[in-house]
Parts: structure tokens; C-alpha cells; sequence
């Protein structure tokens, strides 16, 4: 059977997406070992001053053009593919998600601006009183706005095939991706209002004075949810594509997939004050409480741990794997979409167990803000997140642009490079952070480093390096794969791996939306709205911002 | 199979039997240490003005220090700043061992944190809010106390230290 046609258009705005998306990533990442040789005592920033005038700019380029662009690009370029392939049929209105690119490409442009001039050196976190110059907040704004759009214009599309096809369950992967979309919606109520009601007006000079608390409140609102926005998009290759991908694997439970995407939905959003275990002005109560629905989302990640697993080992005994762990040998590794994705699962793996320390009530005592924090990061969302990115591209960009891969072999190098420096990067953070070592300092300039870390910071740098050479492998795959004269005969195939079992035999519930998103945005009200209504009742805007970089 | 079921499969079902019991013994082991043993995180303390908190006669920070309360038992009062030149005042405190200290910490302009090398005391002093916890130094020796939230390019210079003598 032919699969479903994209137009050409179609394929040439995925793949402007994923333009915008590796630039940023190309010159984030630039950055990353930066960061890590500083550890390691080989400070490079005072050879490009001239560009970049100190640590915290390279760490604010790296940790919004990774984590803000990088991200959220390749997600909108990524869902709007499911919604139309899934959907098969063309967005209900293609000017609409178009304005909506262009408005996020305009705000990454505006935000990109003062971080050059150093004028917003705030890192990606950009917390209050720190006052960066009011075009980032109005370019962080605008790349929200704009994904708010193309999420509306995804909306709609869903709708117009609801309607054409009133009887037929939604196919799951534009099911998960407008569900991602939904959660994004609204979890990105909190950063909006952070910024259009305090750090914007505050910036152009309308109003005096923030309240650094309550931003945080905000902040963290959309903050946790965030990183479910990245993740998600993952999951739906992981349980919808890489089983096919690894070996003509089938997904093991289409309607175990689908619930454990409906309580990413609901518990996604209302645990925020895990992340402020340790802030002064939130009563341990609610912080209490936003822990124990933190262990919550933990069994959506334990059933999709399952599912991905067993779809995975249904591929591999179809190649003809036997023994109760042979059969992982027999996963096609050669292919580097499935090499850099299962590679990305393995480390994500730790990185969730990390999580669930951080996410441990008082534990966070022991791990708040120390370098256990970037290295539990790096484990999801720079290699759990951005490796199965990188995975997805090696189908996707042959996919958009008719180009046949370049040197697959290298490509399937590049993720073995990537784990091997992640895992010596990322075990000697975790390390540091356990023996008292803060994040966001320039270790091998602080006065306070003890001897017993210096083994460990060595190993950041050189696991950094290490990354940087698989960034470069990355790139030169992805540059000459653009420029690669030879094309691919046929259309590339989408790796769909098919349920088990007939969609249309799981239960209704599964593809009704109404009560899944009323029950998400009450489950907010009831969690988070006392202390919010509480903290802006009592507002105390009394910081006057600063500029200390 | 009927239709419109839930179809789990049984290894699935012991799988997610097994997620929810080690939830519960996770969740079981943070409360049994925050109710139980009393390893707790900051409550609201009090609110402060950070503009005037470091310079008002009556507040406690103008003259940040230490203040021995009874005998072995301490409140401390430490400023944070970045402005002009990022330090915790005091930068020293000295005090005997098994000394039991009140930490209450406030920012008189950005976002700092505070943490206490090798204790449980680790937290953000946030502008406008008091952070407050205790500890009880059993062991003699030098203790960093730390600043964990970047608060401007000398941010990686920004720390202090207790000494706990014999």
C-alpha cells in the first residue's frame, strides 16, 4: 500500500522548521564544551571576548538557543508532520500555521539580538531581578505566541477530520501530538503571564518593582510542563516508530500508550513547586503536595518504559533474537535513526531515576542547584530529548527534502560518540553535585573548589570534547545530506509501527477529550490555585531590577 | 475479546502492581523522613523590603551576625548581596562545636542561594523573602557556605565560611 503523500510545500515547511532548529542547535552546542572546559580549568572565553564577553553570555546562547530553540522548533516541525501523516490530509489552513512559524522565527530573532550585545546575559531561566533588555522578553513572547498559533491552526485541522470522519479512532500519532499541543497550551498560561504582567511592563519602564517569588511561582508553572513538551514528542517515536524502525516491531499496547499520554496530560502541569522545594514564600504543604503527584507522573514513564520495551523485543525476536536479553543484539543498529534513539532510551532511563531524587521532597536538600542538576539534564533533555531528535532526523530530512542520507555509518558513529561522552559528562556532574558542587559556576575559577573535585572536573571537560566531536559529526551529516546530490529513488517511509490490537477495539474513553482536559485544567485549580490566589493577593512589588553581568 | 475493553496485558499488569508499590515505598521514605525524623524544607518566614533591608536601623540585616540566643544555640543573620560586589555578610562566623545555628537569609537585590557544604542546608534567598532553617554542627572543622543561583558575573567568587572549633 502507498503510503500518504505530503506535498511539497508541505515537506518544505517540516523541513524549514528543522532549519531554524539546527541552527540554533549548531551554534548552542557551540558553547556546551565551553562550559565544560571551564570546569576542567581551560578557560577559552578570554580568546573570544571580542564576541562573547564572559562565561554567563556563552551560558545564556547555550542554554536558550538548546533548550528554548532548538527544542521547540524541531517539536512544532515534528507534531505538525504527525497531525498531517496520521491525519492524512493537508492543514485545514496552511496561512494560519505559517504566521505562526514566522512569528516564532521573528521572536527568536528579537531575543537573539540583546543576548549578542550582552544586554540579556540572564541565562535561559531569566529570573527576576535580574532585568534583561525588554526585546528578549518581547522575543520570548513572540516564539509562544507563535507556537500558540501553529498549535491553533493543528486544532483546527484535527477538527475539519474529526467531522470528516466522525467514527474513526484518532490515529495515535496525531493523537499524542495534538495532545502535546494541548498540554503546551496550557501550561504556557504561566510564562505568559510572568511576562506580559511583570518582566515586559517592567523592562520599558511602566512599572517600578517585581515580586522575584511570584515570578518564580509563574515560572515554574510552565517550567515542569516544559519539559514534557520536549519529552512527549520523543515518546511518540519511541512507542509509534522506533519498533517498526528496529526491526518491523508492532506497538505492543495501543491503549496503555494512549493513558499513559492522558496522564502526562493531566499531572504534567500541577507539580511545579518541585522545583521550589527551597523557596522561602511557598508553604512546605503545597510543596509536599506537588511532590507526591511529582511520583504520580512517575507511572506513566514506568508504563511506557513497559510498552516501549516489549514492542522493542517484538522487533528484535522478529529479526530473530532469542534469550531474554539476546534479542536487544538483534535491533537494526545499523540504521542511525534506531542506533541514536535506543541509545538516547538507555541514558534516559538514568536520567529518570535522577529526576525522581531531585523530585523527593526533602532530598532536594541535598541536590538543589548543585551540578547533580545539570547532569540529571543533560540525561533527558540533552540526550533522552536531543539524541532522539537527532534519531528522527536521519529519516526525517531524507524524508522532507528527497536527499539520501550521507554516510549512515558516520551517522551511526555520531550517536555512539554522544553516548559515551554523555555518560563521562554526565556521571562526573552527578558526582560533583553529591559532593556539594553548585551549577551555574565556573568551577575552575572558584575559590572554593576543593581537591577531591579536581579529578571530576577533568572528566567534564573531556566528556564535553567529546560531545563537541559528535556536534560535529551531527552537522556534517546533516549539511552534506542537504547538499547530496544523489536522491532517494522512492519516497523515504514513514516507520509507523502498527498496534497489536485494532485501536477501535480499546475503550471509548481513550478518544474522548472533553473530560481529560476539564479534569486537567480542575486538577490545576485545586493544586495550585489557593497559593497563587494567596501569593497575588499579597503581592509585594518591592525589587527594582539589576544588571550585575 | 470483547469490544471496547481495556485489554493489559498480564506481564503489564504486574509491571504496573510493581510501579505502584515502589511508589508508594518512595513516597512512604520521604514522608517518614519529613514528618518523622524532621528533615524539612523552609517555610514563609517573614517578608522584608529588599530596598531598605540592609540599610533600616530596625532590621536585623543592617547588622548581619551572628546572635547567641542560649548557650550553644545561635540565630545568624546573613546578607546576601551582588551589588557592589558579591559576598555574604558576615563572610566569617565562628562557633563552638555542637553548636546548634538559625540561618535567616534575605537578598537585598538579585536571586542568590545558599548552601551549607556538607549539611542540609541548602536553599534560595530570594529579595523580598527570608529564608530560614536550622543546623546543628556536630563535627569540628571549616564549612563553605556557598551561593547556588547565578547572580551575575561574580557569581563562581560568592561564599563564606563557619568555623566550628573544638
Amino acid at each position: 500500500m502507498k503510503q500518504y503523500q505530503l506535498s511539497t510545500g508541505e515537506k518544505k515547511f517540516i523541513g524549514l522548521h528543522l532549519l531554524v532548529a539546527m541552527l540554533a542547535l549548531a551554534v548552542g552546542s557551540l558553547f556546551g564544551p565551553l562550559q565544560a572546559f571551564e570546569h576542567a580549568g581551560w578557560d577559552v572565553y578570554p580568546l573570544i571576548r571580542p564576541l562573547i564577553k564572559s562565561y554567563y553570555q556563552g551560558l545564556t546562547v547555550h542554554g536558550v538557543l538548546n533548550a528554548l530553540v532548538w527544542t521547540t522548533f524541531f517539536i512544532m516541525g515534528f507534531l505538525t508532520f504527525n497531525v498531517m501523516f496520521g491525519l492524512k490530509r493537508p492543514l485545514k489552513n496552511m496561512i494560519l500555521n505559517k504566521v505562526g512559524f514566522w512569528v516564532m522565527v521573528v521572536g527568536v530573532v528579537t531575543a537573539a539580538i540583546p543576548i549578542l550585545l550582552n544586554q540579556a546575559t540572564v541565562l535561559f531561566t531569566f529570573y527576576p531581578p535580574l532585568k534583561a533588555n525588554w526585546a528578549f522578553y518581547v522575543g520570548l513572547t513572540l516564539v509562544v505566541v507563535g507556537s500558540w498559533v501553529e498549535g491553533w491552526g493543528l486544532f483546527m485541522t484535527y477538527v475539519a477530520w474529526r467531522k470528516e470522519t466522525p467514527n474513526e479512532r484518532t490515529p495515535f500519532i496525531a493523537f499524542a501530538s495534538i495532545l502535546t499541543l494541548v498540554l503546551w497550551q496550557i501550561c504556557t498560561i504561566g510564562i505568559a503571564t510572568e511576562i506580559l504582567t511583570m518582566l515586559l511592563p517592567w523592562s520599558l519602564g511602566l512599572i517600578e518593582n517585581v515580586d522575584p517569588q511570584l515570578a518564580r511561582t509563574y515560572f515554574w508553572f510552565t517550567g515542569h510542563p516544559l519539559v514534557y513538551f520536549w519529552l512527549l514528542p520523543a515518546y511518540i517515536s519511541w512507542y509509534a516508530m522506533l519498533p517498526k524502525q528496529a526491526g518491523n516491531g508492532k506497538m505492543f499496547s495501543d491503549s496503555l500508550a494512549r493513558l499513559s499520554f492522558w496522564i502526562f496530560l493531566v499531572l504534567s502541569t500541577p507539580l511545579g513547586f518541585h522545583h521550589q522545594y527551597v523557596d522561602p514564600g511557598v508553604p512546605p504543604v503545597w510543596k509536599f503536595l506537588h511532590s507526591m503527584l511529582t511520583f504520580g507522573v512517575f507511572f506513566p514513564s514506568m508504563m511506557t518504559a513497559f510498552t516501549v520495551v516489549a514492542s522493542l523485543e517484538h522487533a528484535g525476536r522478529k529479526n530473530g533474537g532469542k534469550g531474554a536479553l539476546a534479542w536487544i543484539g538483534k535491533l537494526n543498529w545499523s540504521d542511525p535513526s534506531v542506533a541514536a534513539q535506543l541509545l538516547a532510551g538507555i541514558l534516559f532511563f538514568f536520567g529518570g531515576i535522577g529526576g525522581l531524587a531531585n523530585a523527593s521532597y526533602n532530598v532536594n536538600l541535598v541536590l538543589h542547584n548543585t551540578a547533580f542538576v545539570p547532569g540529571h539534564f543533560h540525561l533527558t533533555v540533552a540526550t533522552g530529548v536531543t539524541l532522539s531528535f537527532m534519531g528522527i532526523s536521519y529519516w526525517l530530512l531524507p524524508y522532507v527534502t528527497g536527499k539520501k542520507l550521507w554516510m549512515p555509518k558516520l551517522a551511526v558513529a555520531q550517536a555512539w560518540v554522544w553516548f559515551v561522552g554523555m555518560i563521562i559528562f554526565s556521571n562526573s556532574m552527578h558526582v560533583l553535585g553529591l559532593l556539594g558542587a553548585p551549577r551555574r559556576v565556573p568551577l575552575g575559577l572558584a575559590p572554593y573548589v576543593p581537591a577531591e573535585w579536581n579529578s571530576r572536573l577533568f572528566q567534564v571537560g573531556v566528556g564535553g570534547a567529546i560531545l563537541f566531536i559528535s556536534g560535529i559529526l551531527y552537522f556534517t551529516v546533516m549539511l552534506k545530506t542537504a547538499l547530496n546530490r544523489e536522491t532517494v529513488t522512492e519516497e523515504v517511509e514513514v516507520p509507523i509501527a502498527e498496534p497489536m490490537q485494532d485501536p477501535a477495539l480499546g475503550p471509548v474513553w481513550l478518544d474522548r477529550w472533553a473530560p481529560w482536559i476539564y479534569g486537567t485544567l480542575a486538577l490545576v485549580v485545586i493544586v495550585y490555585g489557593p497559593q497563587l490566589v494567596e501569593m497575588i493577593s499579597n503581592i509585594a512589588l518591592t525589587s527594582p531590577g539589576f544588571k550585575p553581568w | 475479546m470483547s469490544t471496547h475493553q481495556m485489554h493489559v496485558h498480564p506481564y503489564e499488569r504486574n509491571w504496573m502492581y510493581f510501579s505502584a508499590v515502589l511508589l508508594v515505598l518512595f513516597a512512604t521514605a520521604v514522608s517518614v523522613a519529613a514528618f518523622g525524623m524532621g528533615i524539612q524544607v523552609p517555610a514563609p518566614e517573614q517578608r522584608v523590603d529588599p530596598r531598605t533591608v540592609a540599610t533600616d536601623p530596625n532590621s536585623p540585616w543592617s547588622n548581619p551576625g551572628l546572635r547567641e540566643i542560649a548557650p550553644g544555640k545561635y540565630d545568624a543573620y546573613i546578607l546576601a548581596h551582588a551589588v557592589p560586589n558579591w559576598e555574604f555578610l558576615p563572610k566569617e562566623l565562628s562557633i563552638p562545636v555542637g553548636s546548634s545555628v538559625t540561618f535567616y537569609v534575605t537578598s537585598s537585590d538579585v536571586q542568590h542561594g545558599f548552601k551549607v557544604q556538607d549539611t542540609n542546608a541548602n536553599f534560595m534567598v530570594i529579595p523580598g523573602q527570608v529564608s530560614k532553617l536550622t543546623v546543628k554542627f556536630d563535627k569540628p572543622g571549616t564549612y563553605n557556605y556557598i551561593c547556588t543561583e547565578y547572580c551575575g558575573s561574580g557569581h563562581g567568587i560568592m561564599y563564606g565560611s563557619i568555623t566550628v572549633t573544638p
